[in-house]
């Protein structure tokens, strides 16, 4: 205690000395460090993604498997038995009464779980074709480690095969959107004039469409028997279209401000070229709040996907989202019934959750001699 | 002033006759129309209707219209007040719009007032608290209610009162009451159901409000003239409520101009989720179905209140606040 007591001074006069030398990007990372909330909502971002990327490979089965034989069964149950883990098949009755599916687990017959079996095909990361799975059980026999929907299909691969779709899309709308912001709004804060009047003019019109309602207009004009890969890009870029506007006003502002200050002056009568000025003085000065508002902008457009899919104007089953989940687990027999339905509710909110305090974290960081 | 409001709303108009022409493009893009389900509906009916009554129909709706026609069309009646027909119901758009419209505002009135009865003494207190644990507990609930899409959050309240309490929420009456005629039953019954939706709505607001007040009012109390007040000896209460807060509200007032259509638009989704019978499920039930007479009036109403109510929002800081200048 003693000794903890001499040091916490001295490192914390070391850390403000040190100020000046070390580089800017490291005082960043030592700020964001201090707050403890965004480190940890970035750990959990950073499971969610190697989940995500390890998604075919964890899910046992194709998400679009049905087996009669396990609708609505719930989460298996697992034990350990001479020295393996093992689950155990499932008894099913027909609930005359209520006329629902009801299982027992049959602990006289253990089905042992398996690793690293061969299961339906993918591609690992979209290229190495793979049949690798993490684990499974005996064919003809399923394992639903939270449960099984109505079919009978597998929850958690579900909920896998998902994630490649919610984890990704918001994300990349949100930087196409933010890349078309960062262009526009430079060129209309740089080059001012009429090229400037155009853009606020676009700007304004944009914005005077209420977002919700545009969003859905232009949602449910999208042709709607083309392959997931399309609908997913152009979803992308509806929200991207949707999501430039304000981060443009507000790159404009910075720009006009850094093109009336000395060092722009300077270059311009060093005879440096449009471009170097902007890519070597303007842009990497508007970098750090660009940035924030990108990362701040990511929880709202995962919550956009999610939303229009629910809706059914986004991603359309066969292909799967967890907005699609959610249509799923609204149904009153789902809450009351299944409740093991409402785990993705839950992981899409920790998702969100996480992004949104990374992205506070974000905003303190960027400007660490406040 | 009187020049400065004038110029503002000509602008709107422009603004608003582009909105409807982009607007309803978009809604007539996708193939098919409204006239396709009814059809095949008459089909299932009666048995097979004739070429001859298809076209008929078809001239009726002004289906094969070209783009222009059918936009001169709306917009042209619209402009007299005359919303035209909705393609699913035969009603006057007009008349269906106007009372799903007036739900709409008001429920997002409550929403409003909700936000601010709380955002005000809670950003005060964390404000004036800053540091401690209520502080931090405040700080934790603000970020969730931000967070969160209030369409989930919807979907979870939904979930946890029909799970816990067993209670059925969503819709605004219940059942004996939906088409009764007003009464105070029927109000204390609409009271029991509204208030989900109205704590949903004003969630995401609230939380960035309190936040808002939060940092205004700590960024005041660092003031000289604070620090004159109590120097003074004025009453701790004095100090706060009639110095500090009163600088630090601005915000809070510019989004009373704001706040009101952009709930107004939000409330889309959480309405579709709790099934209430407000302007938004209408909206997408008139996408969903190709109605796009109905689904293009709304889009533009949506955006005349959006564009009115930050008119009325900069109107408002310039009144509140003299150092605004309106040019």
């Amino acid at each position: 205690m003693a000794t903890d007591a001499t040091q916490l001074p001295t490192s914390k006069a070391a850390a403000t000395e040190d100020v000046g030398q070390i580089p800017q990007w490291q005082l960043m990372v030592r700020r964001f460090r201090r707050s403890k909330l965004s480190v940890s909502g970035l750990y959990v971002l950073i499971v969610l993604y190697v989940f995500m990327i390890f998604s075919d490979f964890l899910a046992p089965y194709d998400h679009n498997r049905l087996d009669s034989n396990y609708a609505w069964a719930p989460p298996s149950v697992i034990g350990f038995e001479n020295g393996q883990l093992v689950t155990y098949k499932l008894k099913q009755t027909l609930d005359q009464v209520r006329f629902e599916w009801f299982y027992e687990p049959d602990l006289s017959a253990p089905l042992p779980i398996q690793f690293f079996v061969q299961g339906y095909e993918y591609r690992f990361l979209g290229i190495i074709p793979s049949r690798l799975h993490l684990f499974g059980v005996e064919e003809g026999y399923q394992i639903n480690i939270i449960g099984a929907d109505k079919d009978g299909k597998d929850v958690f691969s579900r909920l896998m095969k998902g994630s490649q779709v919610s984890l990704t899309l918001g994300f990349i709308g949100v930087i196409v959107s933010v890349i078309i912001g960062s262009i526009v709004g430079t060129a209309s804060g740089y080059f001012a004039g009429a090229v400037d009047n155009f853009i606020q003019r676009l700007i304004e019109l944009l914005r005077s469409f209420p977002d919700v309602p545009l969003f859905l207009a232009l949602a449910a004009a999208l042709p709607m028997g083309v392959p997931v890969e399309v609908r997913f890009f152009l979803i992308t870029l509806i929200i991207a279209l949707i999501g430039w506007t304000g981060l443009a006003r507000e790159v404009r502002g910075k720009v006009m401000s850094y093109r009336a200050s000395d060092y722009t002056a300077a270059a311009v009568a060093a005879g440096a070229s449009h471009w170097h000025i902007i890519t070597r003085h303007l842009i990497p000065n508007s970098l750090s709040h660009i940035i924030v508002v990108g990362t701040l902008a990511i929880p709202g457009a995962i919550g956009s996907e999610t939303a229009l899919s629910y809706l059914g104007l986004g991603i359309l089953p066969p292909a799967v989202s967890w907005g699609v989940m959610l249509r799923d687990a609204q149904t009153i027999e789902a809450i009351t019934s299944y409740p093991w339905m409402l785990i993705p509710v839950g992981v899409l909110i920790i998702t969100v959750l996480s992004f949104y305090l990374l992205g506070d974290g974000v905003r303190d960081a960027v400007d660490p001699y406040a | 002033m009187l020049n400065y409001i004038a110029r503002r709303l000509i602008n709107m108009v422009v603004l608003l006759v582009v909105v409807s022409f982009v607007g309803f493009f978009i809604i007539q893009l996708p193939p098919g129309s409204i006239l396709d389900v009814q059809l095949q509906r008459f089909r299932q009916m009666s048995g097979d209707i004739s070429r001859e009554q298809v076209r008929a129909l078809e001239e009726r709706y002004g289906v094969n219209d070209p783009f222009m026609t059918k936009y001169w069309k709306w917009i042209s009646r619209s402009v007299q007040g005359d919303f035209g027909t909705s393609f699913e119901t035969d009603q006057s758009v007009g008349d269906r719009i106007w009372g799903r419209l007036g739900f709409s505002v008001s429920l997002s009135t409550f929403a409003l007032l909700f936000t601010w009865l709380v955002s005000i003494p809670i950003g005060v207190y964390s404000a004036t608290h800053r540091y401690t644990v209520p502080d931090y507990i405040i700080t934790f609930i603000q970020f969730v209610g931000l967070a969160i899409p209030g369409f989930l959050l919807a979907l979870v309240l939904l979930i946890i009162a029909t799970r816990l309490f067993n209670h059925q929420v969503g819709r605004l009456f219940s059942p004996e009451f939906i088409d009764a005629p007003w009464s105070f039953a029927r109000v204390v019954d609409m009271a029991k159901h509204v208030w989900i939706a109205v704590l949903v709505l004003a969630m995401g607001a609230t939380a960035g409000l309190t936040r808002i007040m939060r940092a205004n009012l700590l960024d005041v109390l660092n003031m000289q003239y604070v620090q004159t007040a109590r120097a003074k000896g004025l009453d701790e209460v004095v100090v706060i409520w009639k110095h500090a807060v009163r600088n630090a509200i601005q915000p809070l007032v510019m989004a009373l101009g704001t706040l009101l259509p952009a709930l107004i638009v939000g409330e889309t989704l959480v309405a579709q989720v709790l099934s209430l019978p407000t302007i938004g499920p209408m909206y997408l039930s008139a996408l969903r179905s190709q109605d796009m007479y109905l689904a293009g009036t709304i889009l533009v109403i949506l955006s005349a209140l959006l564009l009115i109510g930050n008119l009325i929002g900069d109107l408002l800081l310039a009144w509140v606040d003299p150092r605004v200048r309106l040019d």
